[in-house]
C-alpha cells in the first residue's frame, strides 16, 4: 500500500517489530485500540470510555454544515488555481473532520497557531475565507490581523509555529488567562527541531497548548514511515505529557478528544499532543503529483472512510436532516464558491509602494532611502511620457 | 541615578533591571541567565529580585527560545532573550529571521514583535570553537532585523533601553571583550538616536569607521598615528542596519579618506557596504579608495591564532598608512 524504502524491508534483529506496527497502524487504524472513534465511517455511533460526547441534532447538523462548505471553498479555491487565478493552493480535502472537529472546540479566547492548510479551523474561527487567498493569489504574505480572530497567520516553514504557540501559550498562563492555544502541524513537521523544542518547552513550563497533528500520512512524497518509526501520539510521553491518537476522519471524535485537550490545558494541568489520524485525499499542493508516489488503490481505501459521507449518513438514518436542509446547504455552498470566486477577481494588486511597507514598524532609513530612489524612478516615466 | 562609572557588563545589568522595574511586561530568557547571572554574570542578581517568572532559565535550545519568545510577544510581552554566544545563535537563526524577521510585514503591520536577541560576540578573550564569532552582517542582510552594538557603556545602558522600547526585533551585540571596560554612564540623560553614528575623535585626514569592539582600536590606533602628526578621526557606527551614512559621509567629506576595521571576515561584510555606498556619494572627495581591515575568509582560529586574525593597532595603521599614500 504504501512506499517503503529497501532499508525499511531489510530484516533487522532490533527495530523490526515496531516497524510491523508502525506499518499495521497505517493500514488498520480502526482495528488499534489506541484510536479514539465516536462515529465509524458506516456512520455508527461508538461509545468511548474517555471521552463522550452527546451533540444536539442542530450540533450534529452544524458540523456537517462546516465540513461542507469548508470543503465547498476548498474546492472552488483549487479550481480558481486551475484557472491561474492563485500561484498555488493547498487542498484540505479529507482532514475536514479533523479540522472542523479540532475548531469547534474552541472557546473565543482560545488562539490558533496554524500551518497554511488550515482552511477548516479558519472557518471556525470566523476568519472570512477569501482573506486566507490573499497569499496565495501573490498579493500578499497573509495579511490578515492575527488577533480579530485569534487566528495566527498561515506559516509555511514547518514546525516554527509550534514554538509561537508554546510561547503564546506560556504568555496566556503568566496572565492567569482561562484560554489555551491551539497549534497544528503535520506529520512531516513532527521530524523537525522546532516541534520537540516546543514539546520540550511547554512541558517544562506546562503551558496551556495542544499540539494537533494532522498526520495526513504524506509529507508531500515521504509517507510517515520516513519520519517516525513509532505512532507519532507516543512521543509526547517522553515529553512528560499525554498524547492520544484520534479518528481524523470522525469529526465526533476530534471535538471530543480536542475538547478534553483543551479543558485539561486551561485548567492547569499542561499540554497535550492529539495525533489524528486522517489522509491528505489530494496533492500537497497543486504543484504537486501523488500520482508518482502513491497508489490509487491507497485513495480509494481512505474515500470508503469520507469524513463528511459518514456523518451524512447518521444524519440521514436518524432523520436528524431533511431534504430541504440539505438542499439549502447545497444552495449556501454554490453561494459561497461565487463570493470566493468574485472575491478573488477582484482583489487588487498591491501598489508598487507596497514594496516599501510594513518592513519595520518603527522605521528604518535604508527603506526611507530606497522608497524615495523607488519613487523618483518611477516618477521619470510619468514626465517622460508627459514629454517633461 | 545620576552619572556614574561602571563596566559595559554592569551597564547592561543596570539596563535590564530598569526595563523589568518600569514595564511589567519585559522578560528576560536565556540559557543560564537566572541563579548564575548568566555565564558572564551580566544579568547577575535579576531572577533573584524579578522571580523565575521575569527572568527566565529557558531550556538549552536556542530555536526553542527566540520560536517561544515569539510567541510571547504575540500575547503582548517584550522578551529580552540572551543567546549564550554568538557562534550558537545559528540553530535559532531560522526563527530570527524567517519568523521574527517577516512577521510584522506579513500582517501587513498588525502584529508588532518587540523581541530583542542579546548575543555576546567577536573574539580576543581565548575562547574556543564557536565562542568568538562576529556574524553581525548575517542579520544586518535580512529586512526587518534591526542591528545595533555598543562600544561603552553609556551606549551599552541606553541603546539596550531604546531596543527594549522598540516595537521591532533588534539584534544587540554585545562586544563580550570590551565587557570590563569601565565608562562614565548617566542614567538620566536624554539620549541620542538608536542608530546614529557618532564621531568619538575628530581629525582631518581621514575617517577610522568602527563598532563595538572595534572603536577602541581605532581610538588607540588615532591616537598611535597623531604621534606621528596624522590626524585620524574616528567614527563609532553604533548601528549595522541600519547604518547611518550620512554621518560617515559628513567626515568622509572633511577627510577624504575612510578605512573601515571590523572583526568580521571582510568579504562581503559591513564593511563592503559602507565602501560601495561611501563610494556612491563621496566619489568627487575621496582621496583615496575606501579600505576595509577585518578577518579573514577563514573560520574563526583556535586562540592561539586570533591575535594574527583580529585588527590589532599594526594592521588597522597599515591600513591608514596605505590610504593616506595616495
Amino acid at each position: 500500500m504504501t512506499v517503503e524504502s529497501t532499508a525499511a524491508r531489510k530484516p533487522r534483529r532490533s527495530g523490526a517489530k515496531r516497524s510491523t506496527t508502525a506499518r499495521d497502524a497505517k493500514k488498520q487504524p480502526e482495528g488499534q485500540t489506541e484510536l479514539v472513534q465516536l462515529l465509524t465511517p458506516e456512520g455508527e455511533r461508538v461509545e468511548h470510555p474517555e471521552y463522550a460526547i452527546d451533540p444536539t441534532p442542530e450540533e450534529l447538523r452544524g458540523l456537517y454544515r462546516d465540513m461542507v462548505l469548508t470543503r465547498r471553498f476548498d474546492a472552488e479555491a483549487t479550481t480558481l488555481q486551475r484557472q491561474g487565478e492563485l500561484g498555488l493552493w493547498a487542498s484540505l480535502l479529507g482532514q475536514e473532520a479533523a479540522q472542523i472537529g479540532s475548531g469547534r472546540a474552541l472557546h473565543d479566547d482560545d488562539y490558533v497557531f496554524p500551518t497554511y492548510r488550515e482552511h477548516g479551523v479558519a472557518w471556525c474561527r470566523g476568519v472570512d475565507p477569501t482573506n486566507l487567498l490573499g497569499m496565495f493569489r501573490g498579493v500578499n504574505h497573509g495579511g490578515w490581523d492575527p488577533n480579530s480572530n485569534n487566528f495566527h497567520l498561515y506559516t509555511i516553514v514547518i514546525g516554527s509555529q509550534t514554538l509561537h504557540a508554546t510561547g503564546y501559550a506560556m504568555g496566556i498562563a503568566k496572565d492567569g488567562a482561562d484560554a489555551a492555544v491551539l497549534a497544528y502541524f503535520g506529520d512531516g513537521a513532527s521530524s523537525q527541531g522546532d516541534v520537540a523544542e516546543s514539546f520540550t518547552f511547554s512541558a517544562v513550563y506546562n503551558a496551556p497548548v495542544v499540539f494537533f497533528c494532522q498526520n495526513n500520512q504524506w509529507a508531500i512524497s515521504e509517507p510517515t514511515e520516513k519520519q517516525t518509526r513509532v505512532p507519532l501520539y507516543q512521543r509526547a510521553q517522553g515529553y512528560g505529557f499525554p498524547g492520544v491518537r484520534v479518528d481524523g476522519n470522525d469529526v465526533l471524535a476530534c471535538l471530543a478528544v480536542t475538547k478534553a485537550a483543551l479543558e485539561r490545558a486551561r485548567t492547569g494541568q499542561g499540554p497535550m499532543l492529539i495525533e489524528a489520524f486522517t489522509y491528505r485525499m489530494g496533492a500537497h499542493t497543486t504543484s504537486d503529483d501523488p500520482t508518482r508516489y502513491r497508489s490509487p488503490e491507497e485513495r480509494e481505501l481512505w474515500e470508503t472512510k469520507d469524513p463528511i459521507l459518514r456523518l451524512r449518513t447518521l444524519l440521514t438514518r436518524e432523520g436528524l436532516a431533511d431534504d430541504a436542509f440539505f438542499a439549502e446547504l447545497e444552495r449556501e455552498s454554490d453561494a459561497l464558491a461565487k463570493r470566493v470566486r468574485d472575491a478573488v477577481r477582484a482583489m487588487p494588486d498591491p501598489d508598487d509602494m507596497a514594496l516599501f511597507e510594513h518592513t519595520y514598524a518603527d522605521g528604518h532609513a535604508l527603506v526611507d532611502e530606497e522608497r524615495a530612489q523607488f519613487a523618483e524612478y518611477q516618477a521619470s516615466f510619468v514626465t517622460a511620457e508627459e514629454g517633461i | 541615578m545620576a552619572a556614574e562609572k561602571m563596566s559595559l557588563s554592569k551597564a547592561i545589568n543596570a539596563s535590564l533591571r530598569t526595563a523589568l522595574e518600569s514595564d511589567p511586561k519585559v522578560l528576560i530568557m536565556g540559557e543560564d541567565v537566572g541563579k548564575l547571572g548568566g555565564v558572564f554574570r551580566v544579568t547577575d542578581g535579576l531572577q533573584k529580585d524579578f522571580g523565575e517568572d521575569r527572568v527566565i532559565d529557558t531550556p538549552l535550545a536556542e530555536s526553542g527560545i527566540v520560536g517561544t519568545a515569539i510567541g510571547l510577544a504575540l500575547r503582548g510581552y517584550r522578551p529580552v532573550v540572551e543567546i549564550q554566544f554568538d557562534g550558537f545563535v545559528f540553530p535559532a537563526y531560522d526563527q530570527i529571521v524567517t519568523q521574527l524577521a517577516k512577521m510584522h510585514a506579513r500582517s501587513l503591520g498588525k502584529v508588532k514583535l518587540p523581541v530583542v536577541v542579546r548575543i555576546p560576540y567577536g573574539g580576543g578573550i581565548g575562547a574556543v570553537e564557536h565562542h568568538s564569532e562576529s556574524p553581525e552582517a548575517l542579520f544586518a542582510h535580512v529586512a526587518g532585523l534591526k542591528v545595533i552594538s555598543p562600544a561603552n557603556a553609556s551606549d551599552a545602558y541606553w541603546m539596550l533601553q531604546q531596543a527594549i522600547g522598540s516595537d521591532d526585533p533588534v539584534i544587540y551585540f554585545e562586544p563580550k571583550r570590551r565587557y570590563h571596560d569601565k565608562s562614565e554612564v548617566d542614567t538620566a540623560a536624554i539620549p541620542g538616536p538608536l542608530h546614529a553614528a557618532r564621531v568619538v575623535r575628530p581629525g582631518a585626514d581621514l575617517t577610522l569607521a568602527a563598532y563595538g569592539p572595534m572603536v577602541k582600536v581605532a581610538l588607540d590606533a588615532a591616537a598611535a598615528a597623531a604621534e606621528e602628526g596624522k590626524s585620524i578621526e574616528v567614527v563609532d557606527l553604533r548601528s549595522m542596519s541600519p547604518i547611518d551614512f550620512d554621518t560617515i559621509q559628513r567626515s568622509v567629506e572633511r577627510t577624504g579618506r575612510l578605512v573601515v576595521v571590523h572583526e568580521a571576515p571582510v568579504f562581503l561584510g559591513t564593511g563592503s557596504e559602507i565602501a560601495a555606498r561611501i563610494t556612491e556619494r563621496c566619489f568627487y572627495h575621496l582621496e583615496a579608495p575606501v579600505l576595509r581591515v577585518g578577518g579573514f575568509h577563514s573560520p574563526y582560529p583556535p586562540s592561539r591564532l586570533e591575535d594574527e586574525y583580529l585588527p590589532g593597532l599594526d594592521r588597522v595603521l597599515d591600513a591608514v598608512d596605505r590610504a593616506l599614500a595616495y
